[in-house]
C-alpha cells in the first residue's frame, strides 16, 4: 500500500519508485535511490536519462551530496519514529547550506501534527503514512507568528 | 518586566487552539495515546499518579500579580485549591482533568503565560537568578537574554524533537543562584575589557543518573552572537547527540563520550557557518529588550526606614527573627529583599493555595511594584519591599502562613513530589520533608546551625537536585520497600561539587535521625565560622560516615 503523497498541501500521484536491489524498473516512473546506493553508483546513476532523486536514513551526511545536488529532482529524508528529530537539521542543512532547490519530502512517521515544523525546516513535500487524512492545509500553517 | 507584544499573543493564542483541536482529536479517538503523547508533553501535560499533571511556564521565575491570581484561580476553578511550585521556578497542577485543560491554556493565554515546551524533549523553560535585578554583586541583568532565548526557543522548528529533554540557565552575578553548572547550557554574564558585556558558556551540565558538572565551551561570546551560537550546540546534538537509550541521551553523555575539545571544535565549526547568517539579533534589539527589565524608581533612602525597623523589632521579637532570616540587603537602601518561605511546618515544600497565591499577589501589589518571583528553591521573592512596609508585609505574610523564618535553613529545603504524586518514583520525598521538619523544629538549633542546603528524590532522576545538595536525599526502592541514601557536600552554587555517598541507605523511619548524628559531628568539630559545607569539604565525608552508622 502506497503513501498518500502531497507536494505543499495538494494530494498528488506519486511518480517515483523506490529502487531496491531486486526490483525492475519502468520507464514511466522516476527512481529513487537509496543513499549507500547512490553513493557507490552515482557516476553510473548519473550517466542514465530521468529524473533521479535519494532516500536518506537520518543518519546519513547531507553534505557528500553537494556535488550532486543540482542533478537531483528529489530528496527523501526518512523519520523512523515521530519523536525522532534529526531530519528537521538535514532538511535545513539542504536548503539553508547547500542550497538545493528540489523537492525535499518527508517520508515514514509523518504525522500531521508536525507537519508545520517540517515546512518551516524547508521540506515541500510529505508522504503520510495515514490514508484518511485528506487536507493538510491546516496542519501546514498553523502559525501566523513565529519567531526563529 | 517583558509585556507581549501583539505577535507574541497571536502565538500564545494559536498555540491554545492548536492544542485544542489535538485534545479534541485525541479525545474523540482521532489520535493514538502515542501519537498525542509527544504532543501534550510539549504543552507541559503529564499523565501521573492520580490525574494529568499540567506544568506552567513561569519564564525565569517572575510573575505580575495578576499572572497569580490567574494561577489562584485556575487552582480554585479546575484544581483542588492548590498547586505546586517546582524546582525549575514553574508551577504545577496535579489534580485537573484533560478535557479541561484547553480551557486553562486559554485563561493563561489571556495573562501572557503557557505551559508550551515546560515538558518533552525540547528546550524547556529558561531560568534565571531569582534576584535579578535587585542585588549589588550583579554585572548584569540575566533576564533580558533569558526572555531572547526564550522566544528563539519558543515552537523552534528545528529542535522540537530532541535525544532528550534541554535546560538553559543564566546568571549575571559573581554568587550563582541559578545552579547555573548543573544545566544542559549554563550561561554567566561576564565582562570583557574590550568587548563589554557577553557570556561564558557552559555545556554538558546536568543531574540525573549521571550527574555532571558543565564544562566551559567558550570562555567569552558577544552578547549579540548568543542565538547563533546556541544554535550550533543545539544542532551538534540534535544531530549526534544518543537516541538509542533515554538514560544515555541528555548532552552530557555527548559531551563526555566525545571529549569537550572535539565537542567545542565540532561546534564552533558548525558556528562558522551560522554566526552570520542572520540568526543573531541586533544590538539595538537587545537594548529595546534590556529596557523591559529596567530598575523602578526606587525612592531615597532617608534613613527613615531603618528607623521604622529598630522600633519594630523592638516592639515584636518573632518580626525581628522573620526580619533577619527571612530579608537580605537590597542594592537599594530603603528597600529589602522578602523571601517568602512556603516551607511552612507540615506543609509538602513549594505548595500554596489559591488564599496563599491571592494573599500574596495583594502584598505585591500594595509594597512590590506588582511583581512576584518564584525560585529554584520552591519559594517565593518579593524583591522590593521598602523597609517602611516591612511589618506590615509580616503581617500580611503570617495570616497566610508564609512567614516561617526558616529561609536557608536546615528544614528550607528542596523536595520533588515524590511517590504522592509522580509515577516514575521509587520512594517518597514529601513525608521525609515532613519527617525532617518534625525532627528540627527547634529554630534556635536551626539557626546555629547555619545555612544548610537540603534536597531530596524520590528517584534517580533528581528532580529534588540530591547531587548538589549539602545534604542530599534519595530515595531508592529495595525489595519494594522505601530506602533512602544520603550523600554530603554537593553544591549547586558557584563552587558547584556533587555530594559523596556516606554509606548503604538508611531506612525510612531513619532518616531525619541519621541526619541529626550528621550534624552533631558537624557541631563538635566545626571551626569559627565555618558552614557546614566548609566543614565538609575540610574533613571529607570520614567522620560523618563514621557517625551516621555508630
Ligand atoms: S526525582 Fe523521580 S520521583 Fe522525584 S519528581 Fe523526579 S521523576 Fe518523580
Amino acid at each position: 500500500m502506497r503513501n498518500r503523497i502531497f507536494q505543499g498541501a495538494t494530494a498528488v500521484e506519486d511518480q517515483w519508485q523506490l529502487v531496491e536491489e531486486d526490483s525492475t524498473t519502468s520507464a514511466e516512473v522516476h527512481l529513487l535511490y537509496h543513499y549507500a546506493d547512490w553513493i557507490e553508483n552515482r557516476a553510473t546513476y548519473l550517466a542514465q536519462p530521468g529524473a533521479k532523486g535519494v532516500l536518506l536514513s537520518n543518519t546519513d551526511d547531507v553534505a557528500s551530496l553537494m556535488p550532486d545536488l543540482e542533478r537531483l529532482a528529489l530528496i527523501c529524508i526518512d523519520f523512523p519514529e515521530a519523536v525522532d528529530g534529526r531530519g528537521y537539521s538535514q532538511a535545513r542543512l539542504l536548503r539553508d547550506r547547500l542550497g538545493y532547490s528540489g523537492e525535499l519530502r518527508a517520508v515514514g512517521e509523518v504525522l500531521v501534527d508536525q507537519l508545520f515544523l517540517m515546512r518551516r525546516c524547508g521540506f515541500d513535500a510529505y508522504a503520510l503514512p495515514d490514508k484518511n487524512v485528506e487536507c493538510i492545509s491546516k496542519y501546514l500553517d498553523p502559525f501566523t507568528v513565529k519567531y526563529q | 518586566m517583558y509585556q507581549y507584544s501583539a505577535l507574541d499573543q497571536q502565538l500564545v493564542d494559536e498555540r491554545v487552539e492548536q492544542f485544542r483541536d489535538q485534545t479534541q482529536r485525541f479525545l474523540a479517538g482521532e489520535l493514538s495515546e502515542e501519537a498525542f503523547r509527544p504532543l501534550r508533553l510539549m504543552n507541559g501535560l503529564y499523565i501521573q499518579t492520580h490525574a494529568p499533571m499540567l506544568r506552567v511556564a513561569i519564564p525565569y521565575g517572575l510573575l505580575a500579580s495578576d499572572q497569580l491570581r490567574k494561577l489562584a484561580h485556575i487552582a480554585r476553578t479546575y484544581d483542588r485549591s492548590f498547586a505546586h511550585l517546582t524546582t525549575r521556578q514553574n508551577i504545577q497542577y496535579n489534580w485537573l482533568k484533560l478535557e479541561d485543560v484547553p480551557d486553562v491554556l486559554e485563561e493563561l493565554s489571556r495573562v501572557e503565560m503557557h505551559a508550551i515546551q515546560t515538558s518533552g524533549n525540547c528546550i524547556r523553560n529558561t531560568t534565571a537568578d531569582h534576584l535579578a535585578g535587585v542585588v549589588a554583586d550583579e554585572l548584569d541583568d540575566p533576564r533580558p537574554y533569558c526572555e531572547i532565548i526564550r522566544q528563539w526557543s519558543t515552537l523552534h522548528p528545528e529542535f522540537s524533537f530532541l535525544p532528550r529533554k534541554f535546560k538553559i540557565a543564566v546568571s549575571g552575578s559573581a554568587h550563582d543562584r541559578a545552579a547555573t553548572q548543573v544545566h544542559d547550557i549554563g550561561i554567566y554574564l561576564v565582562n570583557n575589557p574590550d568587548q563589554g558585556i557577553g557570556f561564558r558558556i557552559l555545556v554538558g551540565g546536568g543531574l540525573g543518573r549521571t550527574p555532571v558538572i558543565g564544562k566551559v565551551i567558550r570562555d567569552f561570546l558577544p552578547r549579540h552572537q548568543l542565538l547563533s551560537y546556541l544554535e550550533a550546540i543545539l544542532r551538534i546534538y540534535n544531530q549526534q547527540g544518543r537516541r538509542d537509550n533515554k538514560y544515555k541521551a541528555r548532552i552530557k553523555i555527548l559531551v563526555n563520550a566525545l571529549g569537550i575539545d572535539t565537542f567545542r571544535d565540532l561546534v564552533e565549526e558548525e558556528w562558522l557557518h551560522l554566526k552570520d547568517s542572520g540568526i543573531d539579533l541586533g544590538e539595538a534589539e537587545i537594548e529595546a529588550m534590556r529596557q523591559f527589565f529596567q530598575p523602578f524608581e526606587y525612592i531615597a533612602d532617608t534613613g527613615e526606614g531603618e528607623q521604622a525597623l529598630a522600633r519594630s523589632c523592638q516592639d515584636s521579637p518573632a518580626f525581628r527573627i522573620w526580619y533577619e532570616r527571612n530579608t537580605q540587603e537590597h542594592k537599594a537602601g530603603a528597600y529589602r529583599i522578602v523571601n517568602v518561605s512556603v516551607k511552612a511546618p507540615g506543609i509538602a515544600p513549594g505548595d500554596l493555595t489559591d488564599a496563599q497565591m491571592d494573599g500574596v499577589a495583594a502584598l505585591a501589589d500594595n509594597f512590590s511594584f506588582g511583581q512576584v518571583r518564584v525560585t529554584h528553591e520552591q519559594n517565593l521573592v518579593l524583591a522590593d519591599v521598602r523597609k517602611v512596609d516591612l511589618h506590615a508585609v509580616w503581617k500580611g505574610l503570617v495570616a497566610l502562613d508564609l512567614s516561617t523564618p526558616n529561609i536557608g535553613t536546615l528544614t528550607d529545603l528542596i523536595c520533588c513530589p515524590g511517590l504522592d504524586y509522580c509515577s516514575l518514583a521509587n520512594a517518597s520525598s514529601i513525608p521525609i520533608a515532613k519527617q525532617i521538619g518534625d525532627r528540627f523544629d527547634d529554630l534556635d538549633y536551626l539557626y546555629d546551625l547555619g545555612d544548610i542546603k537540603i534536597k531530596i528524590s524520590g528517584c534517580m532522576n533528581a528532580c529534588g537536585h540530591h547531587h548538589v545538595g549539602h545534604i542530599g536525599i534519595l530515595g531508592v526502592d529495595k525489595k519494594g520497600e522505601e530506602w533512602y541514601q544520603i550523600t554530603l557536600g554537593g553544591s549547586a552554587e558557584e563552587d558547584a561539587s556533587l555530594g559523596k555517598i556516606i554509606g548503604p541507605a538508611v531506612a525510612k523511619d531513619q532518616v531525619a535521625e541519621t541526619i541529626a548524628k550528621v550534624l552533631d559531628v558537624y557541631i563538635a568539630v566545626r571551626q569559627e565560622e565555618e558552614t557546614f559545607l566548609q566543614c565538609v569539604r575540610r574533613l571529607g565525608i570520614a567522620p560523618f560516615k563514621e557517625a551516621a552508622y555508630a
